[in-house]
């Protein structure tokens, strides 16, 4: 009887929880006069793909989903490999300042990064007249920055994963002659993947939200606006094109989604793997 | 091979290992925070940036400036209200639903957790439009189901508030729900089995038990949620057009942008910018010490 109560109340917060999203993609899919109307129903009869449409054709959203994905998956593989080396380093080795690292990354995560946009601006601004590529308007500049954000958090959290794979393994693997890089690339790496699946997660979203930088960097290219800056485009100061809008978040959403759930069971054993430190 | 050389590459090899992650962290963090401590100190604006007048140094002025202004103490105090009721908020639920998932089915489990993943993976930018198209005064379905016809939500400044808070809790209740649900997982069965044949009750096995080897986890979403509603930037923004009707729903991240980039007052901005880094730093050192009073080993 308990067990059934419990029940019910996970299946009500679930139901609660998932509604802005079952209502965004509904939304996406109702052709203009029923979002329009003043009775508005949790179901369509005709479903089209009209507000889609528009939003890859006319708004171009193909192209700023295109550039969200490069970013991410840029993001994604430079921090998990930089944080990997440095986790490494800070669990593997005993030296002076190790501590202190580990703390100066702690307090890393707690600086506004908002508030490090105004001298970034300047720099990223500065730094694109000697290497184009990372300067203001660039695709590069969102990398460089998202990178530096994501590792902090990143190192610190696959920390715990590299400690929790007993040393007798690399032993072993010296024992049989391994180099260095084998054991790092061959033997370390490998196991610790649900720890790099956690921290790609967080670096993913992180990248992939990312409003704020893209806002303050991408200001005349709007070729490459990734796409939560360029949501924005929708609104309007009369009337939203709310059709526009659901079918634009949408596709914003489904690449987190998708990627959420590919890596959802090593998440939760990682997560979980932090215990074990 | 001497000893001597395997300890000289033995002390070098960590340094090798932290070099990739050092050469993207000084630029693009270290010397910006750096930057943002300079900037606070010179009168910054537009002629300043085109280059047509030098930058005046004008040292603790902008700091002069904020402290003596009404708004700044009261977007301090929303900001720190704000921020600790999204915490307690997400905190409570996150944990509340966590125990929840011990005690219920695989299929209500499974339901929850998928549910769950889908606030969590949805962007910050996503979760602010869809709710304010949810709560949209003339469109929007709670309004119709409520009946509250024009209403709009963001009139109210604790009401908009409110609303904003709902999305960030939102967000953030499922990585504490998921983590702390994956901690609890982690504990190892034998040692509960242990504790239930000494005679420990439900709390006390709890307490004594389970909690202490959670520390480390609770560790990371208290501080996770501490840092993420505290810097809460994207929904505020987005949901209240950069600030709230005549800034009301202003918090400390916004009101630096906002200075900087609306009004090209950049070295005002950075002072907020500094105000706002010294809070964090003082809620981690408080952190860090309690930390180390309860045996964490770092």
């Amino acid at each position: 009887m308990r067990r059934r109560v419990a029940d019910g109340v996970a299946i009500l917060v679930a139901l609660l929880t998932v509604f802005p999203i079952y209502w965004m993609v509904l939304s996406a899919l109702k052709p203009t006069g029923e979002i329009l109307s003043a009775d508005p129903r949790p179901w369509t009869l005709h479903p089209t793909l009209d507000h889609f449409r528009s939003a890859l054709g006319v708004s171009g959203f193909g192209r700023y989903f295109l550039n969200s994905v490069v970013v991410a998956l840029a993001v994604v593989a430079l921090s998990a490999l930089i944080a990997f080396l440095a986790a490494v380093a800070l669990t593997r080795y005993r030296f002076r300042t190790r501590t202190t690292i580990l703390v100066l990354f702690l307090i890393a995560q707690m600086v506004p990064v908002e508030a490090l946009s105004i001298p970034l601006f300047f720099q990223i601004r500065d730094l694109g007249r000697t290497v184009p590529g990372v300067g203001l308007n660039t695709l590069g500049s969102l990398i460089l920055v998202q990178v530096a954000f994501s590792l902090p958090f990143a190192i610190w959290m696959l920390r715990g994963f590299v400690a929790a794979v007993p040393k007798e393994v690399e032993e072993a693997a010296i024992m049989d002659g391994a180099s260095r890089f084998t054991i790092l690339w061959r033997v370390l790496f490998p196991l610790i993947a649900p720890g790099l699946a956690a921290t790609s997660v967080f670096s993913f979203i992180l990248a992939w939200n990312d409003f704020l930088f893209a806002k303050t960097f991408i200001i005349s290219a709007t070729e490459n606006q990734t796409l939560p800056a360029a949501l924005l485009v929708f609104f309007k100061p009369d009337e939203n094109d709310w059709g526009g809008i659901m079918a634009a978040s949408t596709l914003m959403t489904i690449p987190v989604l998708v990627f959420f759930i590919f890596v959802r069971r090593r998440l939760v054993s990682g997560l979980g793997g932090a215990v074990k430190e | 091979m001497s000893s001597s050389v395997t300890n000289r590459r033995q002390r070098l090899t960590p340094l090798w290992l932290l070099l990739p992650a050092l050469a993207v962290l000084v630029p693009m963090f270290a010397y910006p925070l750096y930057q943002l401590g300079l900037l606070s100190t010179f009168e910054y604006g537009q002629p300043q940036v085109s280059g047509g007048e030098p930058a005046r140094f004008v040292g603790t002025g902008n700091f002069r400036t904020l402290f003596g202004d009404p708004t700044f103490w009261s977007v301090l105090n929303q900001t720190v209200l704000f921020a600790a009721g999204c915490v307690l908020v997400t905190l409570a639920l996150g944990a509340a639903l966590a125990v929840l998932m011990t005690r219920i089915g695989r299929v209500a489990r499974t339901v929850l957790s998928f549910a769950a993943l889908t606030a969590w993976a949805a962007p910050a930018m996503t979760g602010s439009v869809v709710w304010t198209f949810l709560f949209d005064s003339n469109l929007g379905l709670v309004n119709e189901v409520l009946g509250l016809d024009g209403y709009n939500w963001l009139y109210d400044r604790n009401v908009a508030f409110a609303l904003v808070g709902a999305v960030v809790v939102w967000h953030s209740f499922p990585f504490v729900m998921i983590t702390l649900y994956a901690g609890i997982q982690a504990v190892p069965g034998a040692v509960l089995e242990a504790a239930a044949l000494d005679g420990a009750s439900a709390f006390t096995t709890f307490r004594r038990v389970t909690a202490p080897i959670l520390r480390p986890l609770i560790t990371i979403v208290v501080i996770q949620s501490i840092i993420w509603d505290f810097k809460v930037f994207t929904q505020i923004y987005v949901m209240t057009r950069g600030g709230g009707i005549a800034g009301q729903n202003m918090v400390l991240n916004v009101y630096a942008y906002q200075k900087a980039f609306a009004s090209a007052q950049y070295g005002l901005g950075s002072a907020i910018g500094i105000v706002m880094t010294v809070i964090l730093l003082v809620v981690t050192l408080f952190y860090l010490r309690a930390l180390r009073r309860t045996g964490e080993v770092l």
